[in-house]
């Protein structure tokens, strides 16, 4: 990655931080939603929400496909962009422990460019 | 104490500023989200995005948007000692989670090594005797963020905690309602969300069955007096008082007696620290002993004014913060102005129990102009005291080391 990419990591990790904050659907209340339940003085009240949709790609083009493709199945790309300065061989160690603890469905041949563009994020402010 | 919150209180000036860096994106937000918080860690990265996103959510520093997780902005525990429930810090691990819960639906099972089964709905829980404790709920790793040399994962600042009042019923007449067979010897707990990935391990924890019957792990359905926001584990959460929140099990719908220890990679692989005093061992330190995490260690914070503050000169400075024994109650608070040489008993607020955050208040009389560091320490009822020095481990747990502010007097 060139340096003009890391800093597009850098301050795009920034500008996507905040595409979280737009507001929540409305939803139709369902029939379950309605539903309580009563007893010695409590109600308590059935719920329906929406989660914000993360929406959110890691940023650097071509750079990210790897990544992108692997790992958003199971999360986002907050916290991702937002680990200390890590050595490529600690990434490397997040990487192995995603797919063998935590089974993420990654082929072994997309694990090099996933690893080359964790090692080279920017960690600015 | 305006000094509060001129400096923690996130900047619209200094979102106007990264806005330059923003232009024509397109997106919206309300106003109040427009800004970001900077939790100082060292090294960085920082800075964080408030967001108002989530539902039965106020403003929250966004640490992860799936699978959540929310810190509680920290101006937040200067209002009282116990955190709103919109503003209850949320972590979870694995991102399928029910967006809705039926509660006239909803049932927890009781099984395994017990004489009877039982599937409990929220009413017949309700219908049961009714306990109600104040508890601190903190993350393991609460103020990861502050280690030093850094490492991996949720990356914290002080906020990853919250204290409420829970209400609901003791998880040992539960138990006792199915009959624990001879030979059990923990119980396990598990929830309604799920892996993403095939075959991965389901987030689920035990405890020892002596610790499951003492009488104050609880099944909560009230949160300050509300039932619990779905991110912080409507309809019933597990309570475990003095412990780390990762025992407290969120949309609890699942309760297992074992009869023989539980080996499943939450409690046999992840959340353990190493057994020494204070979890703490040397960077790059191996073959040590580890256990699973368990109780919490006191803590104590400043409130009312924030690291690189800048408070007025020629009047007196009042203090004000919180404190927790960790399993036990606060015995004493003190400040030190003189990098830990001499500390100054504080006045203790009410006493809402011994699992709760307890409220500190001292003066410091007319401080001199220049810098003043200022540092806080609890000891606890059982006469631990918080280390000068901060633990370190490679996951980043339990950190407890005294807290300090550096101030200029103006």
């Amino acid at each position: 990655m060139t340096p003009t990419g890391k800093s597009v990591v850098g301050i795009g990790a920034f500008m996507l931080a905040l595409g979280v904050l737009a507001g929540l659907d409305a939803r139709p209340i369902s029939a379950a939603e309605k539903s309580t339940v009563t007893a010695n003085g409590v109600t308590l009240h059935s719920v329906s929400t929406k989660f914000p949709d993360p929406g959110r790609l890691f940023p650097g083009g071509s750079s990210a496909d790897a990544i992108n493709n692997n790992c958003l199945a199971c999360h986002s790309i907050g916290m991702v962009l937002t680990q200390p300065k890590m050595s490529r061989a600690e990434w490397q160690a997040e990487v192995n422990k995603m797919r063998n603890t935590y089974k993420a469905p990654v082929a072994d041949a997309d694990v090099p460019a996933i690893v080359d563009y964790l090692a080279n994020i920017a960690v600015g402010k | 104490m305006t000094s509060f919150d001129r400096d923690r209180t996130p900047s619209r000036r200094h979102f106007l500023k990264q806005g330059s860096l923003i232009g024509g994106m397109a997106v919206t937000y309300p106003a109040w989200a427009a800004a970001v918080v900077d939790l100082g860690l060292p090294g960085g990265p920082s800075q964080r995005a408030l967001t108002g996103g989530f539902p039965q959510k106020g403003p929250m520093i966004l640490q992860r948007s799936r699978a959540p997780m929310l810190e509680t902005p920290f101006e937040t525990f200067d209002r009282g000692v116990f955190t709103p429930n919109d503003r209850f810090f949320v972590r979870w691990h694995w991102a399928d989670i029910p967006e809705a819960v039926d509660v006239a639906a909803f049932k927890v099972a009781v099984r395994g090594h017990v004489n009877t089964p039982l599937s409990l709905s929220m009413a017949d829980l309700l219908k049961m005797p009714r306990v109600d404790l104040a508890a601190v709920n903190q993350c393991s790793g609460n103020s990861r963020g502050y280690f030093q040399p850094r490492v991996a994962g949720g990356q914290w600042g002080n906020g990853a905690m919250g204290n409420a009042r829970w209400t609901g019923v003791r998880l040992r007449d539960v138990l006792d309602r199915a009959g624990i067979k001879s030979g059990a010897v923990a119980v396990r707990f598990n929830g309604l969300d799920q892996p993403t990935a095939d075959t991965a391990p389901d987030f689920i924890k035990s405890l020892d069955i002596e610790h499951a019957r003492d009488g104050e792990v609880m099944l909560a359905f009230e949160m300050n007096g509300e039932q619990l926001p779905l991110l912080n584990g409507f309809p019933l959460r597990l309570i475990v008082p003095g412990w780390y929140a990762t025992y407290w099990v969120k949309m609890l719908n699942d309760i297992e007696v074992l009869d023989a220890p539980d080996k499943n990679f939450w409690m046999a692989a992840a959340y353990r620290i190493p057994d020494t005093p204070q979890a703490n061992v040397a960077p790059g330190q191996t073959g040590f002993k580890t256990v699973p995490i368990n109780r919490m260690v006191p803590r104590s914070f400043f409130t009312n004014v924030a690291d690189k503050a800048t408070v007025k000169s020629g009047a007196a400075l009042p203090l004000r913060g919180i404190a927790f024994g960790g399993d036990c109650g606060v015995a004493a608070v003190e400040v030190s102005a003189d990098q830990g040489k001499s500390w100054k008993k504080a006045t203790l607020g009410r006493d809402a129990g011994a699992y709760s955050f307890r409220q500190w208040t001292t003066q410091l009389a007319r401080p001199r102009s220049g810098k003043l560091t200022l540092q806080v320490r609890c000891t606890n009822t059982k006469g631990e005291v918080q280390p000068g020095e901060p633990n370190w481990n490679g996951s980043g747990f339990m950190r407890n080391v005294i807290e300090q502010v550096e101030l200029t007097i103006a």
